[in-house]
């Protein structure tokens, strides 16, 4: 039988941190996320894999010592909310550019400024089209379970490492508070130093005899040198698009209209879809896993044979921006959306649907 | 004896050091810069410790410092080096760690970072060239500027009304007590070179006996930024840095 | 007592005539060439190598590290 266990999204990212072979933590308090860091500071994982877990000054302090950590082929991450993510953009942006592999993990509250503790999903744009300056993109996984909490710490770090990209999980603040159900991981030693090495050739690990200096920079003043290091980053995201679209659909099969949502909101949409069923209206529901690579096929596959798309989002609309381009005016793509911490219900989603689209 | 018998190597005296790579660096001619770095490389061949040593370069005239020391090398965002130095060290606690920071990045966008490593007492060598000037963007004023002297953004002199007072940052480090070897050295003749290079070891020294974080602040100069000719601005900071940052240990918890 | 004689080589294409070694000299052996190298600077040179006592005084303050010297104990 499974071993389950009954925990906070935020406690399953630190538990499921640990149990993957993390090298490092680095954070800073914030709510709705603290839980990670205490977990961590409570498991004390130094005594045990010989994880690393430090309480930084700032965000902008976390970040950079992932950076240091990353540059030394260390699996190392961090987390935050919202404010603090904005703080961290610079350095997710050197991050990027220097190619680094790293797990950031942003459970979201209300904003803009120092907004609200409660949830929200409006840090859309800013985790899926770069955040910082340049042209750069993150890996970015939804869960809407804290099941997926636990089992994205283990996937983005894979991916991180396979694309030497930093990898985001984009979680909301309900996913980070909610208990539910989970089973951890299971636990993988953390790498030697010989096998940091080996994966991480390129790594700050002291230079050897055999090898030339390893330079850790996301600096190029030469024009050429610099466009083509983001030629390179743009045929990687290419990559990235082609091979890692992650997304889930229910009842499209048969769907008139398609519910687009991540996260928690894609539960809600669920419900919403049943409640629709009830009533004789053929609604799916179509929840994106990844972010960034964002599944445009399935919603343009789907756009040849439904009336309608609604996208509902705890935001003022972000993601149903990427929809509307999907679906590029094939047919209708509505928006619903509360802010500033207010979770919609299934009703009121429902309500929306039949006002907007099925009219 | 004529020169060309002289030159041999068998009387070989002084030269530079094998991990100085052939690039040739970009500082201005007479820069203070080039000989801290020489001495960084000296002292990490001397203790036979390339393999083991990673630096951390800042944003600022040394940006390029990675070309110039044949060791592996982060380069980190404007003031966050000792952030990076402190996952580098924590995550390979075998390794020698120091950054290499000016006085704009570590008394101004890195003041954070760097009492914040200083105070956690990372097992790091921290390096701070400070010329009281912003040599890289073309000579503004600096946190550690003296006052009346005459920048790019303070054209009619550092006015303390204004721009408020030169930052001693080396004094505020060595009050913190996870400091172990606060000092202040200049690079600008012969003894004081043996000195400064004498600080540098003993800052790599304590970083792997685990006693602390090390800060070795070279008073240095900039002489394009201050528009004067390299051998001027080592009297110019004879006689007026001097005064205002004092050579020598601030702090050494081994002399109690 | 014993007499030392010394010999100064400039690596002539890194050096940038910032004339501190001259400035640095105690035997004033330095000085900077009327010829420029490919970067247009006037580098430094033995003017007076007889005087040179191999002190190192001169690769010490060097900042681009193009100095060596040599040295020789003589009766």
């Amino acid at each position: 039988m499974e071993d389950f266990k009954l925990m906070k999204g935020n406690e399953a990212i630190a538990h499921a941190a640990i149990r993957c072979g993390a090298d490092g933590y680095f954070g800073y308090p914030i709510t709705p996320q603290s839980e990670v860091m205490e977990t961590l500071m409570d498991l004390k994982p130094w005594e045990t894999t010989g994880m690393v877990v430090l309480q930084a000054e700032s965000e902008v302090a976390a970040i950079n010592m992932v950076y240091g950590g990353a540059g030394c082929g260390k699996k190392v991450m961090t987390s935050s909310s919202s404010p603090g993510m904005s703080l961290k953009q610079e350095g997710i942006s050197y991050i990027a550019c220097a190619e680094l592999p790293c797990l950031i993990v942003n459970v979201m509250r209300g904003g803009p400024g120092l907004g609200t503790i409660q949830p929200s999903q409006a840090d859309y744009f800013q985790s899926v089209k770069g955040g910082g300056h340049g042209d750069y993109r993150l890996i970015v996984l939804a869960p809407s379970t804290v099941q997926e909490m636990a089992d994205f710490v283990g996937l983005g770090f894979d991916l991180a490492f396979k694309y030497q990209n930093p990898a985001m999980i984009l979680a909301d603040g309900i996913v980070g508070q909610m208990m539910e159900k989970v089973v951890l991981p299971p636990f993988k030693p953390r790498r030697t130093e010989e096998e940091v090495r080996q994966e991480c050739p390129w790594g700050t690990t002291g230079k050897l005899p055999n090898r030339k200096r390893n330079i850790i920079t996301s600096l190029a003043l030469e024009a050429e040198v610099m466009e083509n290091i983001n030629l390179k980053l743009q045929a990687k995201y290419r990559e990235i698009e082609k091979n890692e679209v992650r997304f889930e659909t229910h009842h499209c099969e048969d769907a008139d209209y398609v519910l687009v949502a991540f996260g928690s909101i894609a539960r809600i949409c669920e419900k919403a879809m049943e409640m629709a069923r009830e009533e004789g209206y053929k609604v799916g529901v179509l929840r994106p896993i990844t972010l960034f690579p964002f599944p445009t096929n399935p919603i343009k596959e789907l756009s040849k044979k439904v009336k309608g798309f609604l996208t509902v989002e705890m935001s003022a609309g972000q993601m149903v921006e990427d929809v509307r381009l999907t679906v590029n005016g094939a047919v209708p793509v509505e928006f619903y959306g509360r802010m500033g911490g207010i979770v919609p219900s299934a009703e009121e989603i429902l309500a929306a649907l039949k006002e907007k689209l099925i009219k | 004896m004529t020169t060309k018998d002289i030159i041999n190597p068998a009387n070989l005296v002084y030269s530079k050091a094998k991990l100085m790579t052939e690039n040739p660096m970009h500082y201005c001619p007479g820069c203070s810069h080039g000989v801290v770095h020489k001495l960084i490389a000296e002292v990490i061949e001397e203790m036979d410790i390339q393999d083991k040593t990673i630096g951390v370069a800042p944003v600022g005239c040394a940006v390029f410092a990675y070309n110039y020391i044949d060791i592996d090398w982060q380069e980190a965002a404007h003031g966050r080096a000792p952030a990076l130095a402190t996952a580098i060290k924590r995550l390979q606690p075998d390794k020698f760690v120091f950054t290499y920071q000016g006085d704009g990045d570590l008394a101004a966008i890195g003041t954070a970072e760097t009492i914040h490593a200083c105070n956690r007492g990372e097992n790091i060598a921290i390096f701070f060239v400070n010329n009281a000037i912003y040599g890289m963007t073309g000579g503004q004023m600096a946190p550690t500027t003296l006052e009346g002297m005459k920048t790019a953004t303070c054209p009619m002199g550092r006015n303390t009304e204004l721009n408020g007072y030169p930052l001693k940052i080396s004094n505020l480090l060595a009050e913190l007590d996870g400091t172990c070897y606060v000092t202040r050295q200049s690079v600008q003749k012969m003894a004081s070179i043996v000195r400064a290079k004498k600080a540098i070891r003993k800052a790599f020294e304590n970083s792997m006996a685990g006693k602390g974080t090390s800060v070795v602040e070279f008073v240095s100069t900039c002489n394009s930024g201050w528009k004067m000719s390299p051998h001027d601005s080592n009297k110019w900071m004879e006689e007026n840095m001097f005064p205002v940052y004092p050579l020598g240990d601030l702090k050494d918890t081994e002399k109690k | 007592m014993a007499k030392f004689k010394g010999a100064v080589v400039v690596n002539t294409e890194r050096c940038k005539g910032c004339d501190l070694c001259v400035q640095a000299c105690p035997s004033h052996v330095l000085g900077l060439a009327d010829q420029v190298n490919s970067k247009g600077y006037h580098f430094s040179e033995m003017k007076h190598e007889d005087d040179c006592v191999g002190c190192s005084a001169c690769g010490y303050v060097c900042p681009d590290a193009c100095i060596t010297v040599y040295k020789v104990k003589i009766q």
